[in-house]
């Protein structure tokens, strides 16, 4: 694996992706969702909204980025209070 | 009560497997090497977001960027609506139809770098037809100085090549719509500009819309052409994403930065792709 040039914070990064993937699967299995009509203006199921949040977040981060000189953990709080909004009620 | 069957999922594994061999395996490696300093597989830094604070306020990437969506527009602009033309202009039955299917399957037979050598050969104004018709109708024609005629002759290189998908796709799309579509509006005495206005394009909708992606991502993600034609020239006239990629990636071996970059332009085309998807999709369940 040393040719993956690992790193812990990127490890820490697609494990959280890994866990938020199997949790999902585990909720849907557990108890299946429909699609519903949030906020958002496209009837969205739960695994539309995560990649929407997810895909989000990452614009988010690139802005905070590209923009500011804010650290990171601030853009992170910001996508994982829109990533909730998004999951609940988009 | 469970509203799916999801044993079915199981039968998506093996494809999983090749994707993660083929793409996500892939990109995780770029996802580590965008936040190191690599100078050999055994010395590298971590960095952190050094190298996407670095490329999202590069110059270049902005260039290239803005070059990469006019040339995309560009290309939308141009082929989708002659791909409509040359697909009702195309004959529905007899001989024509297989010759004509022939002839425009053509040039979606010749690879990439054949095309450049093409049109490095046709656009020159001594050898060429296209140089030598352009510069006897008295224009200055030159592509491997002006960047004005290098973006004209990348573009028309580009619409004499992929033309053709989009017309056999609205082809394809116009083939379908049932006869009595036709003979209703005949009863109507509805003009063919009526016709293709509430019938044929309504139709093509779907088609157009499998078009408008296709060309969209290859547009922009086109290297080879422009890359054996000018050589991203002259100057950095014609340089694309892909080939400001592959130079920082191949050309100056900045691995981090060429990660970054690359993650930024996936993102890019992640987003598109989705937008077209989900407005194709809503289209359907809209039916």
């Amino acid at each position: 694996m040393g040719w993956m040039a690992w790193t812990l914070p990127t490890a820490l990064f697609f494990s959280a992706i890994a866990l938020m993937l199997v949790a999902m699967t585990v909720w849907q299995t557990v108890s299946p969702g429909r699609e519903r009509k949030g906020f958002l203006p496209l009837a969205t199921s739960r695994g539309d909204r995560l990649f929407i949040g997810l895909l989000a977040s990452a614009y988010v981060h690139l802005l905070v980025l590209a923009l500011t000189d804010w650290p990171l953990w601030i853009a992170t709080a910001i996508c994982v209070a829109g990533m909730a909004i998004i999951m609940k009620w988009g | 009560m469970k509203p799916y069957n999801n044993k079915a999922w199981w039968l998506v594994l093996p494809v999983f497997v090749l994707v993660a061999f083929s793409a996500i395996i892939p990109m995780m490696t770029v996802v580590n090497y965008s936040v190191q300093d690599i100078f050999d597989p055994s010395t590298r830094y971590f960095v952190g977001t050094e190298w996407y604070r670095e490329i999202l306020a590069d110059p270049r990437l902005h260039d290239s960027l803005m070059r990469q969506f006019v040339y995309s527009f560009c290309v939308l602009a141009i082929e989708v609506p002659l791909g409509i033309i040359v697909a009702l202009s195309m004959p529905r039955r007899g001989l024509g139809v297989p010759v004509s299917l022939i002839l425009l399957s053509l040039p979606l037979l010749v690879p990439w770098n054949v095309v450049g050598t093409i049109w490095q050969i046709i656009g020159r104004e001594d050898i060429g037809l296209y140089g030598w018709i352009l510069n006897s109708l008295g224009l200055d024609y030159n592509y491997a100085s002006n960047p004005r005629d290098a973006w004209a002759t990348v573009l028309v290189m580009d619409v004499w090549h992929w033309t053709s998908l989009v017309a056999l796709l609205c082809y394809s799309g116009l083939r379908s719509i049932p006869d009595v579509y036709y003979q209703a509006a005949r009863i109507d005495r509805a003009s063919s500009w009526a016709v293709f206005r509430y019938i044929q394009l309504p139709k093509l909708k779907n088609v157009l819309l499998i078009a408008v992606m296709l060309r969209f991502m290859d547009s922009f993600m086109i290297y080879t052409e422009p890359f054996v034609l000018t050589g991203g020239g002259p100057g950095t006239a014609t340089t694309f994403l892909s080939q400001t990629l592959t130079q920082m990636a191949l050309g100056q071996f900045d691995l981090g930065r060429a990660a970054a970059f690359s993650l930024i332009y996936f993102l890019i085309i992640l987003l598109v792709t989705w937008v077209f998807y989900t407005a194709m999709t809503h289209n359907d369940n809209k039916g």
